[in-house]
């Protein structure tokens, strides 16, 4: 390690938190914009064209602000509460390859590659960033000595650990299907196909389970206007709110990022297009557009799920959880592992066992929660 | 000064204070926190040897999940003020005996077991691939199948063992 490595270890990091800090600032106008769009309302739209400059009126706002402190608040622990929650959603994105190794820039002599780390482990370090960010709210919550943030934040550590196992398991069939934890690997392996097309209910878990760790409608229990007021961050204004702010919007980001590298090909172009010039093959600077396509695409659809279905009431939340997702999700463990088994051993067609058995399995749970719905002892209780 | 060793210095400090502050704290939210930061030196003290699963499980799984769960109970039980003066206080000269005991019997060990050559595997040698991963997931499911099963199972009794106790008895329902 030289002084050139961390040099270019710092630079990177930079840019790609100020990439992330451009990205909340726009993702909050598109999600105005497109919620106003939805209700059939205008929005934001008197600052600058578009109202394109309505983030940085926001900034200015908030940075005017004053800076409170509730009396009986923990003060250390309230003012480290926004940057832990901040933390674990800047860095999380660390492993994530943006472009082939074939696409390196050559800068200074260097060869600079599209990702900031490149860890043997780098699924696992997500698992253990994720499981880090619980902290942020639980202590935003405690430290406000408000009965409403406190109420919040526990409910936001109950919720996020009952979907982590079901978030873990879904990582556990992308690592089956790639046969490594390294992100670059993962990419790589899905150049044939997509690993949303091999195990879609797999991606559809991913999904929900990561909407419920960011606590985005309709999971987001931690801060129901109606039952808490506002949850765990009822208490804080100015920049720490600003902080608690951009840290729900860059874990957004963050998850429709990890997303897209498991279980849509990351940088690489959708399948069908491998072997013509819009392959990332062929032109290499392709990547980080896909990337980004990919990460809009999803991005808008978790804005376009909070318009469109309510809060999900706190016990089905749990039900829903444990009952459904991670025995589900288990299933899918052992059907991809027995998938992957089969191909290897007798023939590369029995891969397509993976997305059929996944879709049975799919379609059999939704028809139990169908079931236990209609049944008038859920529906009294 | 070589940098590994220096890292590990400073990583010694971190971790012994943070214990040290786990137990000197009054407030046991602040000792809950703590004992996240010491979990999470020790799991750097894993990376510097060369053990980066081993890292992120104790991170993912110690400083994560089951701290998390501790400062939910500390937090849902309004448990955070720990009562002044001693609850049991023949508890603390006994404390204080077994831990001069303890410290005792580790210098002696290390004087006269290791020589105390610091010299810690050179974090170069971890190689950035699959294979160490993968001899561990083979070593896992081959030569320690058995104590790998048997964990498994007791912490399933645990599991349902929890469930059991704290399932209530039913009252007034069929």
């Amino acid at each position: 390690m030289t002084l050139a490595h961390v040099i270019e270890w710092l630079v990177k990091g930079l840019v790609w938190v100020l990439i992330l800090l451009g990205g909340f600032a726009y993702l909050t106008l598109l999600e105005r914009r497109s919620l106003a769009r939805i209700q059939v309302r205008i929005g934001p739209n008197r600052a600058g064209p578009w109202g394109l400059l309505q983030p940085i009126a926001d900034a200015i706002k908030l940075i005017f602000k004053e800076e409170f402190m509730p009396e009986h608040a923990d003060k250390l622990l309230f003012t480290l509460a926004p940057i832990i929650t901040l933390t674990p959603a800047l860095v999380i994105t660390a492993v994530v390859p943006f472009a082939p190794e074939t696409a390196n820039l050559n800068l200074f002599g260097r060869e600079i590659t599209w990702y900031i780390a490149d860890l043997n482990v780098g699924v696992l370090y997500i698992m253990s960033i994720a499981s880090i960010a619980v902290y942020g709210v639980v202590l935003a919550g405690w430290a406000s000595n408000n009965k409403y943030a406190t109420l919040g934040g526990l409910r936001s550590t109950a919720q996020m650990i009952s979907y982590e196992l079901a978030l873990g398991l879904s990582f556990a069939m992308v690592i089956v299907l790639a046969g490594s934890t390294r992100l670059l690997d993962i990419v790589e392996s899905q150049t044939e196909m997509w690993f949303a097309v091999l195990q879609p209910v797999g991606f559809v878990i991913f999904l929900i389970a990561t909407l419920a760790e960011v606590n985005r409608a309709p999971f987001d229990m931690p801060e129901a206007e109606q039952e808490l007021a506002s949850g765990y961050n009822v208490e804080y204004g100015g920049m720490k709110f600003a902080l608690l702010f951009m840290a729900e919007y860059d874990k957004m980001i963050a998850i429709c990022i990890l997303a897209a590298s498991l279980f849509l090909g990351g940088y690489r172009e959708p399948w069908f297009l491998r072997d013509t010039v819009l392959g990332v093959n062929q032109t290499p600077w392709l990547g980080p557009l896909y990337m980004f396509i990919k990460v809009f695409v999803l991005l808008f659809g978790m804005i376009w799920v909070r318009a469109t279905w309510p809060r999900i009431r706190y016990d089905r939340l749990m039900a829903f959880g444990w009952k459904v997702l991670l025995p589900l999700a288990l299933v899918l463990v052992f059907l991809t592992s027995i998938g992957i088994l089969l191909a290897e051993q007798i023939h590369p067609a029995w891969l397509w066992a993976v997305p059929l058995t996944s879709l049975v399995a799919g379609l059999i749970s939704i028809a139990g929660i169908y079931a236990s719905l209609r049944s008038k002892e859920y529906a009294r209780a | 000064m070589d940098f590994t060793l220096l890292l590990f210095f400073i990583l010694a400090a971190t971790a012994v204070a943070t214990a040290l502050g786990l137990l000197l704290s009054r407030n046991a939210v602040y000792a809950a926190l703590f004992l996240v930061l010491n979990f999470a030196a020790i799991a750097v003290f894993y990376l510097l040897l060369g053990a980066p699963f081993v890292a992120m499980t104790q991170v993912t799984v110690y400083a994560g999940a089951i701290m998390v769960l501790f400062l939910f109970v500390i937090m849902m039980l309004g448990a955070e003020k720990l009562p002044k003066g001693e609850v049991l206080p023949w508890q603390r000269p006994l404390a204080i005996g077994a831990a001069i005991l303890l410290f005792a019997e580790t210098v002696l060990l290390l004087v006269q077991r290791v020589r105390l050559t610091i010299g810690l595997p050179d974090p170069g040698t971890w190689e950035n691939s699959m294979d160490s991963l993968r001899q561990m997931a083979k070593m896992l499911f081959t030569d320690y199948l058995l104590p790998f099963e048997v964990t498994s199972v007791l912490l399933l009794v645990a599991m349902i063992g929890a469930i059991v106790l704290t399932k209530g008895e039913r009252v007034g329902r069929s």
